[in-house]
């Protein structure tokens, strides 16, 4: 579904390149979480991706391509047509990435007017469709508020219906769970997995937080500094990390948080005995 | 509609407070309205009778419920230098402004919105400067100065119409508006500069936010994300600031009506207060200010039926 | 990272053109080409070498009436602004500052304020105190204090709550102190734009008010009331008017630009 070969890119006003020249693949209906602190390219690389680099500020080299089409070379009217169609993006900031003035049903099916012939009456039916599919309750009232007048949880639900209403193949998550708070972002994480399951879309799910992709993803990708420093397995790189800065990474998680994720992984006898040394390092 | 009752509210409040603050600064500063009727050779007897009929000898609450009274009702007192009621004397005047003001409104919307979105599309061109440099040079030229320009150039050169002679607007209404269209010009043209200048930043600063991210990432051009997003969004600031310019324009009129000789209240404004006749100036000061209040108002209820949030009332 | 840009060229050719204008006019007030009232060649002349600006019905040399009369209104605007700045930034400090009931009752008096057009409440307290230099830099300078004060309270209120603020707080800086040398230099990004388009207001004003006959008064001259006086031989010597406004133009249009150079500082481009 994705491939991406060699990308680089440097913004003009920074001095180190952003993304230092990353290869990644995504198969069909699988999820790729992609981790690393903030500034370490996760971002700049989902943008590539998703056709909304600021070309005229960066330069740019290597090949992306999404369903074979190259999206770094591209003109824009071929981007426009893989944007919402072929590719959706989930943003992070659920509040400030909606517009404040549109009502929110309109937002859901705004990929709709763009790219389907489809009339007011039947985008409205598909849209609503896509808000009963991420469980919002009562859809058809949520369609005609504003985004102020919901919460954050509930606009994030609001803008992965939006991404996914016109079916696209890859769904691009660019932590979609940070600004929410804990049990929301479980649910929402539970909400990725099913239409992961129910329709097959495959997903890049972009975080900093490493325990939050292990909940969801099967293969992740580490970045540090524009370079993808491990990849693989999930489980295999949450419990048996091999680059210094992933073992860095793992760390920083609470030690609590570490003998849960074993216990859901291995069950309970292994786990004790996995974690023994390393209780003291809470926080 | 509750939001829009509280608005109200708001502001019928505003024109009590501004009226009441107006009433009670030429109550300090009028002196005495029998002297200034009857003259300094009048009897203190005199005097002291006329001021009793005026109800000056009355507590000063009083006196302003009783002119706030009057002025609700359409009696806004007796001018001291023509002995006629005030509102005999405004009205054809009011009139005639009112249409100046609201022409070079209209010239100012019509022109200042189309200036401004080609400015924001080029704002990264290499001749955007060019626009940022004419439009300074526009809000430099004072409006007054333009006037008298224009007066020169269109009236005494090319003959277009002629200055000082006002038709009768209330007989002649095509040709006073001919007349008023070159005074609406030159209070505009400032003012176009600076709302277009108002809606290119707006504009601008929107197209930076994330929803326009969005927007891009679902396969809108930048017609359509002009079109169906940043627009509406730059359309609050837009309004809030052309519902403030028309102090500017109401103000600018002052001045313009001077150089090109129109009857309207801002010239009656001005030899008014040359002759000291406070009934009158009063009068025109609180018309004045209800203008812009009203203008004020209206335009924070269109934003508020763009903008479902500032229906919230609450903070500002 | 980010260079901030300082210099750009909307700043360095308002800079240029204002200190050019300025020093034309300081220089106007101890030495004019010709002595500005009194009759010094034949009347009603076009511009030529000897008069740059022509003369007026009077004979009098209209380039050095402008170089001395330029003064009397930038006089009127410095002082103006000066008030209004001060004033409204003392108002803006405390109110944004303490807040409470004080703000409550000041802004509202600031909106009921606002209501009037600046040069309406400048012809009232105009008449009120008469015309005259120093009354209309005080009419002026009262008029303007609202919109500073406003300004500056937004300006102040948003440092409220910023942590070393608060913890200046906490160390026991005097609430002086703190207004002054923590919160002050934090505003002057929304006070120096500001104080250029308060200079053109102020400039325009006095013109304005000047031209109507209820400002400046003579023996003062300055751009509006030549203005207003030019206006009289619009058909006999045009030139008068057009120098006159050019000048107030061209000053203001300086400013304007340092203004407009000033809120591009660090922006990326131009």
């Amino acid at each position: 579904m994705l491939e991406i070969r060699d990308l680089h890119v440097k913004f003009h006003n920074r001095d180190r390149e952003a993304v230092g020249g990353i290869s990644l693949k995504i198969g069909d209906g699988e999820i790729l979480g992609l981790v690393g602190e903030s500034g370490s390219g996760k971002s700049v690389t989902a943008m590539s991706i998703a056709g909304l680099l600021p070309r005229k500020q960066c330069d740019y080299s290597g090949l992306v391509l999404v369903d074979g089409q190259d999206m770094l070379g591209a003109d824009r009217s071929v981007l426009r047509q893989m944007q919402g169609n072929k590719i959706g993006v989930v943003f992070q900031e659920p509040m400030s990435s909606m517009d404040p003035l549109m009502k929110v049903g309109e937002q859901v099916e705004e990929v709709l007017r763009i790219h389907t012939d489809l009339n007011e009456a039947q985008r409205k039916e598909r849209a609503l469709e896509a808000m009963t599919e991420v469980e919002l309750p009562d859809p058809e009232a949520v369609y005609n508020k504003y985004p102020h007048e919901l919460s954050g949880g509930m606009l994030q639900r609001s803008m992965i219906a939006a991404a996914i209403v016109n079916r696209p193949g890859l769904l691009i998550l660019d932590e979609p769970t940070t600004a929410l708070d804990v049990t929301i972002q479980a649910q929402i994480l539970k909400l990725l997995a099913k239409l992961n399951r129910e329709h097959g879309i495959t997903m890049l799910f972009i975080s900093h937080n490493l325990n939050v992709v292990r909940k969801l993803c099967g293969r992740v990708a580490v970045m540090q500094r524009g370079l993808i420093v491990e990849e693989g397995n999930t489980d295999d790189v949450f419990f048996r990390p091999q680059h210094p800065y992933t073992q860095h990474l793992i760390a920083c998680i609470p030690s609590r948080v570490k003998v849960i994720a074993k216990r859901e992984r291995f069950g309970e006898e292994e786990a004790a005995d996995v974690t023994g040394g390393d209780r003291n390092d809470d926080e | 509609m509750k939001y829009a009752l509280r608005r109200i509210m708001a502001l019928v409040l505003t024109m009590i407070a501004v009226s009441f603050l107006t009433f009670a600064a030429f109550h300090l500063i009028g002196g005495d309205p029998a002297q200034a009727i009857l003259g300094t050779s009048a009897t203190p007897e005199r005097l002291e009778l006329l001021r009793h009929e005026m109800g000056l000898d009355r507590p000063f609450l009083v006196q302003y419920f009783h002119w706030l009274a009057g002025f609700v009702t359409g009696d806004l007192g007796t001018s001291y230098s023509y002995r006629q009621p005030v509102a005999e004397l405004i009205m054809p005047k009011l009139g005639v402004t009112f249409v100046m003001v609201m022409l070079s409104f209209l010239i100012i919307v019509a022109l200042s919105f189309p200036l401004g979105m080609q400015d924001a599309q080029h704002s990264e061109g290499k001749f955007s400067w060019v626009w940022t440099v004419i439009g300074q040079i526009c809000m430099a030229v004072p409006s007054f100065f333009l006037s008298i320009i224009v007066s020169y150039v269109c009236g005494i050169v090319l003959r277009f119409f002629t200055p000082g002679d006002f038709p009768d607007m209330y007989r002649h209404f095509g040709s006073a508006l001919h007349y008023l269209f070159f005074a609406a010009v030159c209070i505009a043209v400032p003012r176009i500069a600076m709302c277009a200048r108002m809606l290119k930043s707006t504009i601008i600063g929107e197209m930076e936010k994330s929803y326009v991210r969005t927007a891009i990432s679902r396969g809108n051009d930048r017609q359509a994300v002009l079109k169906y997003h940043v627009l509406k969004n730059s359309l609050v600031p837009t309004i809030a600031f052309l519902g403030q310019t028309m102090a500017e324009i109401v103000g600018g009129g002052i001045v313009v009506e001077q150089v090109f000789g129109i009857p309207g209240i801002g010239r009656f404004l001005v030899s008014s207060i040359a002759t000291r006749d406070y009934p009158v100036v009063q009068a025109l000061v609180v018309i004045m200010a209800f203008w812009v209040i009203m203008a004020g108002t209206i335009a924070d209820l269109i934003n508020m039926k763009i903008d479902p949030r500032l229906r919230l009332g609450g903070g500002e | 990272m980010m260079k901030k840009k300082i210099w750009n060229g909307y700043l360095i050719a308002g800079l240029v053109i204002t200190s050019i204008v300025l020093i034309w006019i300081i220089v106007g007030q101890f030495y004019t080409p010709y002595d500005p009232t009194q009759m010094t060649g034949a009347k009603l002349q076009a511009p030529s070498a000897a008069h740059l600006f022509g003369t007026d019905k009077f004979g009098r040399d209209i380039f050095s009436r402008v170089m001395s009369g330029a003064g009397t209104t930038l006089l009127v605007a410095v002082a103006t602004i000066g008030i209004g700045a001060v004033a409204g930034t003392l108002i803006g400090a405390l109110t944004g500052y303490f807040g409470g009931y004080v703000d409550e009752v000041l802004m509202r008096l600031n909106d009921v304020l606002t209501a009037f057009p600046s040069i309406l409440l400048g012809l009232v307290v105009i008449s009120i105190l008469g015309p005259g230099k120093y009354n209309v830099i005080l009419a002026l300078g009262i008029v303007f204090i609202p919109g500073y004060a406003r300004l500056m309270r937004t300006a102040f209120a948003s440092q409220r709550e910023i942590n070393y603020i608060i913890s200046a707080q906490l160390m026991g800086a005097s609430t002086a102190r703190i207004l002054a040398i923590h919160m002050l230099p934090n505003t002057f990004s929304t006070l120096l734009p500001a104080l250029t388009i308060g200079f053109n207001n102020a400039v325009l004003a006095e013109a304005s008010m000047s031209f109507l006959g209820i400002g400046v008064m003579p023996p003062d001259i300055s751009l509006g009331y030549m203005l207003s006086e030019s206006q009289g031989m619009l058909r006999t010597a045009p030139w008068y008017a057009l120098s006159v406004g050019t000048v107030i133009a061209v000053l203001v249009f300086g400013v304007g630009m340092i203004g407009e150079g000033i809120q591009r500082i660090g922006k990326e481009d131009l």
